[in-house]
């Protein structure tokens, strides 16, 4: 059974056909480069995507302030698995992050043992 | 009021605004930004994503990062920033320009300057401008909007989504929408192809299973108090096909129509703009027709890649700077579209320097060619890959290819691509 | 004698447009206790809110009809009123162009009808004189009528004005307040709303607009039918080339005026209104085609006008009843005077209407004692937009927030945002009408969630209570 997929490492956007074999590696045709092969191969058997979100700070009305933020950008340091990205959401969204907090902090450090850790992306001292 | 003086004055503190302040302000010349946010980073502080910088700084960052990490420059130089500041006048005199700004913070401020760069970006295209019909219920929001309210704030407006284009900001937010709990329904596209990136296509749509409906114009808004539902219709050979329909029940649209370059005060101060760009008419040194008025970013041309304006934007700082110092292109050649192109910027290319061209091709293809000719010849001719209307094609044009146009009277560069 | 805090009224006026909100005016010059509802969530959100915002000329309906009279006299009192309260109104003249042969006929009729009525100034223009008088006009009008004294209001602020001195001279407001039971006891009438509330009051006056049908039939009063007639209109760009001096007037047909050009007092131009007869009343939406009849129509007579200076679209909803103005006691039950079928000239007439219903009160017995300290003043608010830099910089030396620009399309500062939450206006569109934020080129891109946070803070009303207009339009559904 064949899937269709675009591959997105470059801009030409190859789209491919997939075939699992009987070994379960993959044939894979319609690539015009081999970043193609590399690219179906992960994205079929291991697909892992960079997640980025905002975590609650901690503090009350003031966050809401003119000119105020309310939450912090934050983001993985690497893809993690496409099918598990709602449980790392589930903890970014229980963060609760106190100010200051600089860019590069590291909130969540090896999220379940994947490597993966969640960064704040941006630097806030204060709510204003 | 307070009156202040600076050798230049940069409009918007966005990426744009930085990188051509740095450049001023490493020339040797007093600089100030005036920026009507608290803060700098103009809009990349909401596009909490990452994409940004694979050029700049070999990372691919967030935006915040991206906007961060250019900020941190400015640390130790001489460049003085209004936050919360809002240009409200731009009187351009012939050799000082007057900038009235009000501000919750420093009150009203009169800025003179001999320079100013217009680095004030763009701002969203609404329903009101593409005129869907219909209700006028609460829930209509701009994806900007949007993204503001949910990264910076923290407010999400809706929670079943219909997104109307199928640009980069809507696809974005068509995953950000799925990642706060929400539904999004359908992605709905006038054109026959998405205007964005197949990547955003494939990780902000396939992933999710967001249908995306090519070719289908938005007809109708329906609900009272806050949005029911959206119907839209498909277009067949160019014409609607009204009998074929169909209402989405939603309760929230996010409109991702285009960008506007914000160009009302460039306008007030008789700056000339291209038509096909929306964005002044510039030079070879990024300057517009009022003497000292350069421009750079998204107000002069909507450009995908935050790393492109920053070199542009760095051009027309050091550009600025020459023309502080008196020194001026020393012959120039017109820019013309030929074939297949949509805009090119800027509109005047300097014979004796190394010159780079920002332009928008109209179709979509493989294998083409970028096509340069002077005065009618072909000077250059360049493989592409791939192209599409929604990513901007970069081009350099260097002494050695304008050489012919030397002492020709109105010299004409062509571009066009088969 | 006002008493405040009272549930017991003299006069109950229902429906805050522009007749109620002029007759509530009218009466707080006297000794009354009056009380003005409206069912929306902040006065002049009907028909008000969404009209073209002109003064007419006069001219256009007979003499013999009640609403001709009133017009006239209404529009001559908008100059004392302008300077009483703090609305923009601007006497630009109105033109009224013939593109054919026939049409020169019907001006002439416009003519000597306003000559009747006794409108001063009006002209019959030739082809020269007309395109002296309004340079944009397609070139090939052949001639047609000029009015000098017509004009152009911002139609919801010229309600909130008037609301606002009814309230200061002791009126009191209740929005959110549907009258849906009504019940006469001896000499006075008990009303109550849909949530509850109620209130007895001894004369009511129906101005409800196009639910003046069904306000009726809760008091057991006359029975007619109000049928929504809507209009479409586009708002252009105010950096528009296309812009006129004067308001442009087709020639009418016998169920309209005609779709106009209209420059605004505030910049921009309005284009329209179609009239398309509708049964919903809650019938807002803008349709294409419609849009599309007004483009066509007003290049016929402004032919630079350009689709790509349009903003926004938008639809009122007239209340139409009859030929004429429906401005009378009822015959049918007690103390009870109907004030309905207001269509055009309904704001120029307002005025006027005003002083009408409150000789109609008189007649059915109201006593009328003036008040001594009725001040008909208000205070006009800065505008930062109509400022100069050096105004808005002393301003800002004593409340910075005035230079605190939170709609830069159309320069409104967060000083001028608290001022409308302050006089009541806490929707994002009670603000809109009040300050023109969120009117301008972005239509509230930018400025949105500025306001959003004001209105949070300024009233403690909680995210999930943030509504467009009242009611259930919220804005936000969560949280993060």
């Amino acid at each position: 059974m064949s899937e269709e997929l675009i591959c997105i490492t470059c801009p030409l956007g190859c789209h491919l056909t997939v075939d699992r074999n009987a070994d379960s590696s993959l044939s894979v045709s319609g690539n015009r480069c081999p970043r193609g092969v590399k690219y179906a191969n992960e994205e079929l058997l291991a697909p892992k995507r960079v997640v980025s979100a905002t975590a609650a700070l901690v503090g009350g009305s003031e966050l809401h302030e003119l000119g105020a933020v309310a939450r912090l950008p934050v983001r993985s340091t690497a893809p993690y698995s496409k099918q598990d990205v709602p449980e790392l959401l589930a903890a970014i969204y229980a963060l609760r992050v106190a100010m200051p907090v600089h860019r590069g902090d590291v909130l969540i450090k090896d999220f379940k043992g994947s490597g993966v850790d969640v960064i704040a992306t941006r630097t806030l001292l204060a709510a204003t | 009021m307070n009156d202040l003086n600076f050798d230049s004055v940069v409009i918007g503190g966005g990426a744009a605004g930085m990188a051509a302040a740095l450049e001023l302000d490493a020339a040797g010349f007093s600089c100030a930004i005036v920026e009507r946010e608290e803060t700098l980073g103009g809009i990349l502080t909401q596009c909490i994503h990452n994409g940004f910088g694979l050029i700049e700084f070999n990372e691919e960052l967030s935006g915040p990062e991206f906007a961060e990490k250019i900020e941190e420059r400015l640390a130790g130089t001489g460049i003085k920033s209004f936050t919360r500041t809002t240009v409200i006048e731009m009187d351009a005199g012939a050799d000082i320009k007057t900038l009235y700004c009000y501000s919750g913070a420093y009150g009203v401020i009169r800025i003179s300057a001999r320079v100013v760069v217009l680095a004030m970006g763009c701002r969203e295209r609404n329903r009101g401008n593409i005129r869907i019909p219909g209700d006028r219920p609460a829930g209509v929001y701009t994806a900007g909007l949007a993204q503001r309210l949910v990264n910076i704030e923290g407010f999400v407006p809706g929670k079943d989504i219909v997104i109307i284009g199928s640009g980069d900001i809507g696809l974005i937010m068509a995953r950000r929408m799925s990642w706060v709990g929400c539904k999004v329904h359908a992605v709905v596209e006038i054109l026959p192809y998405p205007s964005g990136l197949t990547r955003n296509i494939v990780q902000c749509l396939h992933d999710f299973g967001i249908p995306l409906y090519l070719s289908h114009l938005t007809t109708n808004i329906i609900g009272k108090d806050r949005v029911e539902g959206v119907e839209i219709t498909p277009i067949e050979n160019g014409a609607m096909q009204h009998e074929k329909a169909f209402t989405i029940p939603c309760d929230t649209v996010l409109l991702s129509v285009g960008l506007v370059p914000e160009n009302e005060l460039s306008k007030m101060a008789g700056v000339e703009l291209n038509p096909m760009t929306n964005g002044p008419v510039v030079d070879s040194m990024l300057m517009t027709n009022v003497p000292g008025i350069f421009a750079c970013g998204n107000v002069l041309h909507v450009h995908d890649l935050v790393d492109y304006v920053v070199e542009e934007s760095r051009r027309a700082g050091a550009h600025a700077a020459r023309w502080l110092k008196g020194q001026r292109a020393k012959a120039e050649a017109r820019v013309k579209v030929g074939s297949n192109i949509r805009y090119s910027a800027p509109g005047r290319v300097d014979l004796y320097a190394t010159n780079k061209l920002y332009m928008r091709t109209l179709i979509v293809k493989n294998d083409a060619v970028l096509e340069v000719k002077v005065n009618n010849r072909i000077v250059k001719t360049i493989k592409k890959n791939h192209i599409q209307p929604s990513e901007m094609i970069a081009l350099e044009l260097v002494p050695r290819d304008l050489e012919t146009a030397i002492g020709a009277p109105e010299p004409v560069v062509e571009l066009s691509i088969t | 004698m006002v008493k405040t805090g009272s549930t017991r009224y003299d006069v109950c006026i229902v429906g805050a447009g522009v007749s109620g909100a002029n007759i509530a005016r009218r009466l707080s010059a006297y000794e009354l206790d009056v009380v003005l509802v409206d069912k929306e969530a902040d006065v002049s959100f009907g028909t008000s809110k969404a009209n073209s915002g002109i003064v007419h000329g006069g001219f256009h309906h007979n003499k013999k009809y009640l609403k001709a009279r009133l017009e006239l006299q209404g529009a001559m009192m908008f100059d004392r009123l302008r300077q009483e309260l703090d609305f923009p109104f601007k006497r630009c003249g109105i033109v009224v162009a013939a593109l054919h042969e026939d049409e020169m006929r019907a001006i002439e009729q416009l003519y000597m009808q306003g000559v009747d009525n006794g409108v001063i100034g009006i002209e019959m223009c030739s082809r020269e004189r007309m395109l002296e008088l309004e340079p944009k006009l397609n070139p090939d009008v052949l001639g047609g009528l000029w009015v000098p004294g017509g004009g152009i209001v911002e139609p919801y602020r010229f309600v909130f004005s008037l609301v606002e001195s009814a309230k200061k001279n002791g009126v009191e407001i209740r929005t959110g307040f549907k009258v849906e039971h009504a019940a006469r006891t001896g000499d006075e009438w008990t009303v109550r709303a849909a949530d509850g509330r109620s209130l007895k009051a001894r004369y009511v006056v129906n101005a409800a607009g196009l639910y003046a049908d069904e306000v009726s039939a809760v008091f057991g009063a006359e029975e007619f039918q109000i049928k929504p007639r809507k209009g479409e209109y586009y708002l252009l760009d105010r950096l528009t080339k296309a812009r006129p001096e004067r308001v442009i007037f087709p020639v009418p047909t016998s169920v309209s005026k005609g779709m106009l050009v209209i420059p605004t007092v505030e910049g921009t131009v309005l284009i329209g209104p179609t009239a398309e007869a509708i049964d919903d009343k809650t019938n807002l939406a803008t349709t294409r085609d419609q849009l599309e009849k007004i483009l066509s129509s007003a290049r016929s007579m402004v032919p630079s006008i350009s689709e790509y200076d349009v903003i926004t679209s938008f639809a009122g909803l007239r209340p139409t009843l009859d030929e004429d103005f429906y401005i009378a006691p009822s015959a049918k039950v007690p103390a009870f005077i109907q004030v309905a079928g207001i269509q055009s000239p309904g704001l120029t007439a307002s005025p006027a209407i005003g002083e009408y219903v409150k000789d109609l009160l008189k007649k059915e017995g109201l006593r009328l004692s003036e008040k001594p300290d009725y001040d008909p003043f208000i205070g006009k608010r800065p505008h930062v937009k109509d400022m100069t830099p050096f105004e808005v910089d002393e301003l800002a030396k004593s409340d910075p927030s005035y230079a605190n620009i939170i709609c830069r399309c159309e320069k409104v500062s967060e000083a001028e945002i608290v001022e409308a939450i302050k006089a009541g206006h806490t929707t994002l569109d009670g603000i809109k009408y009040f300050t023109r934020a969120q009117m301008g080129r972005c239509q509230g891109g930018f400025c949105t969630y500025k306001i959003i946070k004001i209105i949070m803070r300024e009233t403690g009303l909680s995210w999930d209570e943030i509504t467009k207009n009242g009611g259930r339009s919220r804005l936000l559904k969560d949280a993060l």
